[in-house]
């Protein structure tokens, strides 16, 4: 049997201890000069570095190619992508800052969180989505999604996105936006083009097949994108010139 | 006898409206039966003439109304939401259908100074000519010298969408006769050459007063010389008194620290956000030092005649819970950056990443709109060549509720030594609701 003394002890570190771990909670970190600290105000959608949102609206930046997010935040900044808080919040920046925003989220190396989507789909469905995303539809002049974002669809460096870790409403949101035209890239605009080209009711297939899927062992994007022949004329990338061997 | 009295009276009421609206017609078109007595030849604009241009039309921020977002600079066609419905700018660019390309200077200067377009026809006063007014006949041939050497652009103008009849000639016509009087600078000779800069600077290019005055029930602002504070309509941001030391302490600011706010977009007690970081962006980072400097000594002129009325001692009761919610999302959300007692961070460089919340006059002003706004929705301050890299504030708008953004707010302004009015979830509502989010 424990005596009273042991008790008392115990009782005595169990307060001290919770004081310490109080006292520390209200320390408030230790401010550095830095980019961290300097986008701070995007944390509060994108998460704690950028690691992605609350709520599956708000993508994951870290580890995205810097040419990528930096385009993005262009589009917001030129009205080709439209979010009201996130324009407001970057209108009084240059494009130097923006860009440097972008490489440092870019440079982080942050694990993912396993797959989640657990929408109602049929196994055919999904299997349909995966064709799509892997294959394409070369009836409807539709190439697979590999071709450009990848062999292992984490994107190619430096104006491409990867497709895995984003929730599912996210990526639906964005396919939605793309084919209504309320998301635009750079002109020629590849991506709206290849939308285009999804059948409507497909679209739901590509994405919960992609959110689906586990990050592969490498989740960086790939240096180039896979070997094969370039992309038609009718699909070149304003915002990733490379893919159509360098011509915009 | 009775029915003859009644038809005097009839003829004389019309009578008095044929004259009153004659009086009308003459007083927004008369103008245009003299002989153009300013006229000078358009012949050679001379490369220095365009240079002056681009400064001058960067010194009145032409660029934020005229140019839409991801369209060609200067061609116009930006919305500009006003309380009586929405006007678009129009296409300054040398087009010569949709723009500027077949105005000579006589044409520009009559909508600078009478707010007349080419055609003859009213402009609305979204364009702040009362202000435009005040410029040099030289300052508005150099800015259609630089408008000139612009790539012209084919982009017409979108029709205005304001309410009946606002956006009517007549009522045009009657707002101006009302409202305005093309008026020359008026310099004072008991003041040196430099208050007179400043004051031609603030009173015309700048257009300060468009929103540091209060504007009417019609949308009129007050005078060109008028800096007393407004609230600004549809944006939601309050433009503070810039004679009241209480409001902007501009009659103690340091003068240096008046010019390094101008042109950095922050200073060691203040820092621009919401529509006034947008006039640093696009405009006063660009000028001169000595621009900006006699600015700043008119400013603080006005400022040091001005007498503050006598400071209100405010003694706000917080109930409990009030207090408490107040705290505890203080310490959640904002002690991080603005540190415990609200004193902020300075970083080793000596540049203010996170403002002082203590004494802190944008906390404490009477209006609680900019602070609303700023938890809102956030920001950062303007990234100019002199202060590149700003910190920001993320939005809270998402994760915290009208009540506990007014708790918050009640408690920094209670705290500390801050003595300034409660903040109510209406105040936080009423703009969150007009934000639209």
């Amino acid at each position: 049997m424990k005596s009273p003394l042991h008790l008392v002890a115990w009782t005595l570190s169990g307060i001290l201890g919770l004081t310490a771990i109080a006292a520390q909670a209200q320390t408030p970190a230790r401010f550095a000069d830095n980019m961290a600290e300097r986008t701070r105000a995007c944390m509060a959608c994108h998460g704690d570095q950028g690691r992605a949102g609350p709520d599956g609206y708000y993508p994951r930046l870290a580890g995205k190619p810097a040419g990528y997010l930096h385009n993005q935040l262009r589009n917001f900044a030129q009205g080709r992508r439209h979010y009201e808080l996130m324009t407001r919040l970057i209108d009084p920046l240059t494009d130097e800052y923006l860009g440097e925003m972008a490489r440092y989220f870019s440079s982080l190396d942050l694990p993912y969180l396993p797959p989640s989507a657990s929408n109602a789909i049929t196994p055919e469905r999904l299997a349909k989505g995966q064709q799509l995303v892997t294959q394409g539809d070369a009836s409807r002049g539709l190439p697979a999604c590999t071709q450009c974002h990848g062999a292992r669809l984490t994107g190619v460096q430096t104006n491409v996105p990867g497709l895995l870790g984003l929730p599912l409403d996210y990526l639906n949101a964005q396919l939605g936006a793309w084919q209504t035209g309320q998301r635009k890239a750079l002109a020629p605009d590849c991506m709206a083009e290849v939308v285009k080209r999804i059948p409507a009711e497909d679209l739901i297939a590509v994405s919960s097949w992609l959110a689906r899927q586990p990050l592969p062992a490498d989740t960086h994007p790939a240096a180039k994108a896979p070997e094969g022949k370039p992309l038609p004329e009718a699909l070149r990338c304003g915002s990733a010139p490379a893919l159509s061997g360098g011509r915009p | 006898m009775r029915s003859a009295l009644k038809s005097r009276l009839r003829w004389g009421w019309i009578g008095g409206l044929l004259a009153l609206s004659a009086f009308v017609v003459w007083d927004n078109w008369g103008d245009a039966l003299r002989p153009k007595s300013f006229s000078t030849p358009d012949s050679q604009v001379s490369a220095a003439s365009v240079e002056r241009g681009q400064y001058l039309a960067r010194a009145g921020n032409c660029i934020a109304c005229h140019s839409a977002k991801g369209s060609a600079s200067m061609a116009g066609g930006r919305r500009i939401d006003t309380p009586f419905g929405s006007v678009f700018s129009s296409n300054l660019t040398p087009d010569p259908v949709t723009g500027l390309g077949t105005w000579d200077r006589d044409d520009f200067w009559r909508a600078l100074h009478h707010g007349r377009s080419k055609d003859g026809r009213l402009l609305t006063p979204a364009f702040p000519y009362n202000h435009t007014s005040v410029i040099t006949r030289q300052d508005s041939d150099d800015l259609l010298a630089w408008l000139q050497s612009l790539p012209k652009v084919k982009q017409p103008q979108p029709d205005h969408t304001l309410i009946w009849p606002i956006g009517t000639q007549a009522a045009l016509a009657v707002w101006r006769t009302l409202f305005f009087k093309p008026r020359p600078f008026q310099s004072d000779a008991g003041e040196t050459p430099e208050w007179n800069r400043g004051a031609y600077l603030v009173q015309g290019l700048g257009h300060c007063a468009a929103c540091h005055s209060p504007r009417n029930a019609l949308g009129a602002s007050g005078p060109v010389s008028d800096l007393t504070g407004g609230l600004m309509p549809v944006v939601n941001w309050y433009a503070p008194n810039l004679t009241s030391e209480r409001e902007t302490g501009l009659a103690s600011t340091p003068l240096p620290e008046i010019v390094r706010l101008l042109r950095t977009g922050t200073s060691a007690k203040a820092q621009t956000s919401g529509p006034m970081a947008e006039v640093v962006q696009h405009g006063t980072q660009h000028m001169t030092e000595a621009d900006l400097q006699a600015m700043g000594v008119y400013l603080q002129s006005r400022a040091q005649k001005s007498a503050d009325a006598a400071p209100v001692a405010v003694r706000t009761k917080v109930s409990l819970p009030v207090a408490e919610k107040g705290l505890q999302i203080y310490d959640r959300h904002c002690a991080q950056c603005h540190g415990e007692q609200g004193q902020g961070v300075i970083t080793a460089a000596g540049d203010k990443a996170y403002p002082s919340l203590t004494g802190n006059r944008a906390v404490l002003l009477n209006d609680p709109t900019n602070l609303v706004q700023m938890v809102l929705y956030g920001g950062y301050g303007p990234a100019t060549r002199l202060h590149p890299r700003p910190f920001g504030m993320p939005p809270a708008v998402l994760e915290l509720e009208d009540r506990d953004i007014a708790a918050v707010l009640t408690h920094l302004r209670t705290q500390w030594g801050n003595q300034a009015n409660e903040v109510t979830p209406l105040q936080v509502n009423r703009i969150r609701a007009a934000q639209g989010h």
